[in-house]
């Protein structure tokens, strides 16, 4: 990566940059999708199977040994609360995904964005990385406190700091494919006659677009973790709020049914990105 | 040998290289890549230039290309000089070059779209049948054989129907067989259409098969050698290839490539030269 100055400008022959220069790639984002990935009805049967057995497992085990509900409730308690006590956590799922979904739209477009322009510029970008790089290790939860002091105790310290969570997350990621390139591709562009623009819609967003993808994968995950983590420190609704109630008046059913709704609202962001890689940059596999 | 670069406007050359020099400026200081190096094609001429491996091919053909200036010299088409990607010259790269993340047809539209053009389907079709690539038009690169990648990279290089086609080792990749048929297909293609063609190579024999005339290009930094005119018959055979004359004629470029006086690494040209005769 020391010819970023000579981006776009000054071709270098003989090298073949960006061809796979140790990216990851939707395809290998995590050991869930690098893997073969279950197929066939067997595979899934026997995925269904493990579920199955480790449930009724739980469900056996906690009976046989008699552990009493406030430690550790049976699966079907959980379910059952899941069920019968949905009215105390559905419209709470409604207030974290509303703090998520607002904070996530501002924090990832503006990530994007930065991302987009910054990697044009590559004396900004140095200048900048660091600052990023704070950003993006500091654990924006850590904020919270003083997000509310400022803020109140409403939606708004919440979507601040899920856009502070997922942002740079997106940034970082983005920034990754932005920084690809390949002179070759971009020379065949600029052989037709491509302008700057051009050269940036056709060739540079479609060779960044896996790495965009996993870091608005990796942004969506880390913003419901703040989104949560930010309910638990204050305000009295959304999921994280459930919990720390739950919790307190020892209802150890209606917290599991909570645990398993934030469980499924993961693996949905999960599947829902996994499927928009499929579709958009399977090139990359 | 070379016939005289004549200067000014009125050209009867198709592209004319005028004493082009290239430096690069690299963290070692400047790297000579390209010196004074003069050249003349003919419009409807297929010119071939070889040269070892590294000695300033590539950026002859981008300063031919516009995709990048000369230190001094100049590049003309037509008479008026090149300073920036000319639409009509088509340019084929090292490797097919495709996108991968477009289908066929749609990395054959790459230049319509860029240009906002609307393509010519009548001849992008009789181009796609040429080359054999009908009913592949779907599919996505990573899903073709490296030559048919390459019948793509053709196709879409001759899409806008450009006079000029500059050619950057494109069958380099390929096997000898694929190699050989590539050959026939493009003097077939070029035959029908009578495009200018300059192709580089650093492949001796295939050179001589498919040009009018080679160039010689010594090892770094690249300088006109010997030009050598080929007369065989078009169409060609591949059987012209195991001829006698055909042997001499390719030892004769070859130790024009070997007894080049230069800095080069001796040892690498001759292993090119024996590429080229095997
Ligand atoms: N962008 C660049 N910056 C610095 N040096 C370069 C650049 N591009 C090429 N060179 C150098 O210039 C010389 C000529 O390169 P060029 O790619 O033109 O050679 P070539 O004849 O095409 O080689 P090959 O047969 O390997 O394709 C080489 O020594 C190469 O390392
Ligand atoms: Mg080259």
């Amino acid at each position: 990566m020391v010819d970023k100055q000579l981006r776009d400008t000054i071709p270098e022959f003989g090298k073949k940059a960006g061809a796979g220069d140790g990216q990851v790639g939707v395809g290998n984002m995590s050991g869930l999708s690098s893997g073969p990935g279950a197929r066939t009805f067997w595979e899934i049967a026997a995925i269904v199977l493990v579920a199955v057995v480790i449930i009724g497992g739980a469900e056996v085990t906690l009976r046989l040994l008699a552990i009493p509900s406030y430690i550790l409730p049976v699966p079907s308690e959980v379910a059952v609360a899941l069920v019968t006590d949905w009215q105390f956590i559905g419209p709470h799922l409604v207030h974290t995904l509303i703090e998520l979904f607002s904070g996530y739209a501002i924090g990832a477009s503006i990530g994007l964005l930065l991302a987009a322009v910054i990697t044009q510029f590559p004396f900004a970008e140095k200048i900048i990385a660091p600052y990023i790089l704070v950003l993006v290790t500091t654990p924006m939860l850590a904020l919270v406190p003083l997000l509310m002091l400022n803020f109140g105790f409403g939606y708004t310290p919440r979507i601040i700091a899920v856009a502070l969570a997922s942002g740079p997350m997106v940034m970082i990621n983005s920034a990754t494919g932005f920084r690809r390139t390949d002179l070759a591709k971009i020379a065949l562009a600029r052989s037709f006659g491509a302008n700057t623009m051009q050269i940036f819609m056709k060739i540079r967003v479609p060779m960044a677009m896996p790495m965009i993808i996993v870091g608005l994968l990796i942004g969506s995950i880390f913003g419901l973790l703040t989104a949560v983590g930010a309910e638990m420190v204050g305000g009295g609704f959304g999921l994280g709020n459930r919990l720390t109630t739950f919790s307190s008046t020892i209802q150890m059913p209606q917290f599991f049914a909570v645990i398993v709704v934030l469980g499924v609202l993961g693996i949905s962001l999960y599947v829902t990105f996994f499927l928009i890689g499929k579709k958009w940059a399977s090139w990359e596999a | 040998m070379v016939g005289g670069v004549e200067k000014g406007a009125k050209s009867p050359h198709k592209l004319v290289v005028e004493n082009a020099t290239k430096f690069y400026n690299t963290k070692s200081g400047p790297l000579h890549a390209l010196d004074n190096y003069s050249m003349t094609v003919g419009d409807g001429e297929f010119v071939c230039v070889v040269g070892p491996s590294g000695c300033g091919k590539t950026t002859l053909l981008w300063s031919m290309a516009g995709l990048h200036g000369l230190t001094s010299g100049q590049v003309t088409l037509d008479g008026e000089p090149v300073v920036k990607p000319h639409p009509q010259i088509g340019m084929i790269f090292q490797e097919a070059n495709l996108l991968p993340w477009r289908t066929l047809d749609k990395n054959i539209n790459l230049p319509f779209e860029i240009r906002r053009e609307k393509p010519d389907a009548q001849w992008i079709e009789h181009l796609i049948e040429r080359v054999g690539l009908q009913g592949f038009g779907g599919k996505f690169p990573r899903e073709l054989s490296g030559g048919m990648q390459q019948r793509a990279a053709i196709v879409r290089a001759l899409s806008f129907n450009p006079s000029v086609l500059l050619m950057d080792e494109p069958f380099g990749a390929l096997d000898a067989f694929t190699r050989d048929e590539m050959n026939l297909l493009l003097e077939e293609i070029w035959l029908e259409t009578r495009k200018t063609i300059v192709f580089i190579t650093h492949n001796i024999a295939e050179a001589i098969f498919l040009s009018d005339r080679v160039h010689v290009m010594s090892a770094r930094p690249g300088r006109l050698g010997k030009v050598f005119k080929i007369d065989y018959e078009r169409p060609r055979a591949i059987e012209i290839t195991t001829g006698r004359e055909f042997f001499d004629l390719v030892n004769e470029i070859k130790s024009e490539i070997d007894h080049h006086p230069s800095g080069a690494k001796k040892g690498r040209a001759q292993r090119v030269a024996r590429e080229a005769v095997s």
